[in-house]
């Protein structure tokens, strides 16, 4: 309990360090949203710098960051000055769409690749194995634009798959089964985008860390005692081989939520990305920076859903743990 | 091994080299426009006509159809042949920013237009573009990742050599910067830069940002290099002789981490023209008409252009190829270093 402990702290020193830095970085940037205004001559310099205290962006750093982090304790991460609301339920209505793509990428991504990793890894040399270590490096080195573009088109000249947004145009008037069908249909195209860059990723990891295990001398070892095959794998094999698979969760959350980023705002899934993209090219700032402490949020969620697992599944981790202390 | 790396190498150098004299390859101006001939398809190459086979391939110019329902679609005007000349003179343009010069490796007699992968949307080359275009995304890529590699190497070097409470700071704000999915954290720093700028301001802007994000991962691994190193007996020898960091430093703890750089340069640019790429792609990076691979691309958000206009996919093309080839590179380079290492 002790190590949870432990990390979460960690993890909410992480997000405190990356508000910081967000808006270390705003101190830096020479312009802000008023800056469109000021070109437009029926609005005066006045006006505009009653709007700038209003919104309180005429205060010094220290000060600022007072009041967004007393606003982030109240779950509202300050106010969007393109929208006009607090910044944290705007977000949260984007946010769990983000959720439902990249939760069911993630879902479909580690039941793909682990058993295509582990059998790739058991038949080293194989068919199977070299198909695998081909499509996958080409894959990881095609720039996930490219996938998106090229698989967009794709899909779009066939017809194979519904395309743009997350529901068709008349879904307010559909059944509840049939809105699930539609919200599944539109999902199709951008989580299978995901699945499939990141799967390259994934594959070729397990499948090292499954060949090391095979490879260390109690595998040998166990081998020479003529324990089958399959036992071994299951038995002494995937379990070692899980623990570094395991820490891999959470930093292919890290490309998973990038990824997410462009397929949302090219497919037009109304996630995070379209609003951050949008923010960022109307310098709404505060919008931008409650976008990023969400991504940053997920990845140390995920990183702790990652560090419970390896709690659960390592007995390393577990002694070490209690001997910490 | 030896043969794959050279072969690799020759063929990065030679997509360089035809980048850096792309207005030598480029039939054209990338940013003279057309009016009269937007989404034109690529240009057939003719060897047969009425009177036989040539062996100089020759073109017919596009004429839009009249009458026809889109403006886009286009014939061939048997009426006049242009053969394709070599090393023609052609529209001036300055070789490498440096010569002025006027000479084309290849073109056809005006009123021709030889357009091997067809027009944008206001009639330009694709092909002139996808050249120049390239020019600025792998300069950018190249120049962020050098920043990256040298912010990286000197906060690793320091945290590595120094110890203690540098490191543990140093190490504290990598972890930051890794913590962050890169293109969240690409997006929110360029929100706090100006958007419109001219493209050299652009440009240093970008490769400035894209190396600030980049400079975490290389700053770790260097630093391990270094923490490993820092107490090897030589190392030690060599500071009994009264060997002063610096000098410790540039003469036997770096040299080690060469092999490490040379791969994460090899593994970075890829990435980091992909970085410039998605950012244009945006409308986050450089402006219009100056073309990159990124902002030629963003007019396939429009699924009509992208379903209609297959040519206009080049930019994706150039932008695969050069990842792969890199990336092949950095294969061959980490297999060596592990090679070494063991």
């Amino acid at each position: 309990m002790k190590y949870l402990g432990r990390r979460l702290v960690r993890a909410v020193l992480l997000l405190i360090g990356v508000s910081a830095l967000c808006f270390l970085f705003t101190e830096m940037a020479p312009g802000s949203f008023f800056d469109e205004m000021r070109l437009n001559p029926q609005i005066s310099p006045e006006t505009i710098a009653a709007l700038r205290s209003h919104y309180g962006l005429d205060q010094p750093l220290l000060v600022r960051y007072g009041r967004w982090m007393k606003s982030a304790l109240h779950a509202d991460l300050g106010y969007s000055i393109a929208y006009n609301t607090p910044v944290a339920p705007l977000l949260w209505s984007r946010a769990k769409n983000t959720l439902l793509l990249t939760t069911t990428a993630l879902l479909l991504t580690w039941i793909i690749s682990v058993p295509l990793g582990v059998w790739a890894a058991n038949r080293r040399g194989g068919l199977l194995d070299k198909t695998v270590s081909l499509a996958s490096s080409f894959l990881v080195s095609v720039p996930e634009l490219v996938i998106v573009v090229a698989l967009l088109a794709i899909a779009v000249r066939w017809r194979i798959l519904r395309v743009g947004g997350m529901m068709s145009a008349d879904f307010e008037s559909l059944s509840a089964c049939a809105k699930l069908h539609d919200v599944i249909l539109h999902l199709a195209l951008p989580a299978f985008i995901l699945v499939l860059s990141e799967t390259a990723v994934i594959v070729r990891h397990v499948r090292a860390s499954v060949l090391e295990v095979l490879g260390a001398p109690y595998v040998q070892a166990a081998r020479g005692f003529g324990i089958s095959r399959a036992r071994l794998l299951f038995r002494h094999v995937l379990p070692v081989a899980a623990n570094p698979a395991i820490s891999l969760l959470g930093f292919s959350l890290a490309g998973l939520l990038s990824g997410s980023l462009l397929v949302e705002v090219v497919c037009g899934w109304p996630g995070l990305g379209p609003l951050i993209l949008e923010a960022t090219l109307s310098r709404d700032l505060y919008l931008v920076i409650g976008g990023i402490m969400f991504s940053a949020l997920f990845m140390v969620g995920g990183n702790l859903v990652a560090d419970v697992m390896l709690l659960a599944f390592d007995p390393r981790i577990r002694r070490e743990a209690a001997d910490a202390h | 091994m030896r043969t794959k790396t050279a072969i690799l190498v020759a063929l990065l150098a030679g997509l360089h080299l035809v980048l850096l004299l792309a207005g030598f390859f480029a039939p054209y101006d990338p940013a003279t426009q057309n009016r009269d001939l937007p989404y034109a398809p690529p240009t057939r190459l003719h060897f047969k006509d009425s009177s036989g086979f040539h062996l100089r391939p020759f073109v017919y110019a596009w004429t839009s159809v009249p009458g026809g329902d889109q403006p886009d679609s286009y014939q061939e005007d048997h009426g006049h042949e242009y053969p394709i000349r070599f090393f023609v003179s052609g529209p001036s343009y300055k070789l490498m920013s440096l010569y002025e010069t006027s000479a084309h490796l290849f073109g056809v007699a005006e009123p021709g237009k030889v357009l091997l992968l067809g027009t944008d949307a206001y009639g330009r080359d694709e092909l002139s573009r996808v050249l120049f275009g390239g020019q600025i995304s792998v300069a950018a890529g190249i120049a962020a990742t050098f920043i990256a590699l040298l912010a990286g190497s000197i906060l690793g070097t320091v945290a590595g050599y120094y110890g203690r409470w540098i490191d543990e700071s140093l190490m504290g704000v990598t972890e930051l910067f890794l913590s962050l999915p890169w293109l969240y954290f690409l997006l929110g720093v360029r929100a706090f830069l100006p958007l419109h700028l001219s493209t050299l301001r652009t440009f240093f802007l970008l490769t400035g940002v894209i190396g600030l994000i980049g400079w975490a991962r290389p700053a770790r691994l260097v630093r391990g290099v270094v923490l490993s190193s820092r107490n090897r007996n030589y190392v030690l020898a060599a500071r009994g002789f009264g060997g002063s960091d610096f000098y410790l430093l540039r003469r036997h703890i770096l040299p080690e981490a060469f092999g490490l750089l040379l791969t994460q340069a090899s593994l970075l640019v890829p990435r980091y023209i992909a970085a410039e790429v998605t950012l244009s792609f945006f409308g986050l990076g450089v402006n219009e008409p100056v073309p990159s691979w990124g902002n030629m691309l963003s007019t396939l958000q429009q699924y009509s252009v992208l379903v209609s206009y297959g040519w206009l996919l080049t930019p994706a093309c150039a932008l695969v190829v050069t990842s792969v080839i890199y990336s092949a590179l950095a294969d061959v380079f980490h297999s060596r270093l592990k090679s070494y290492s063991t």
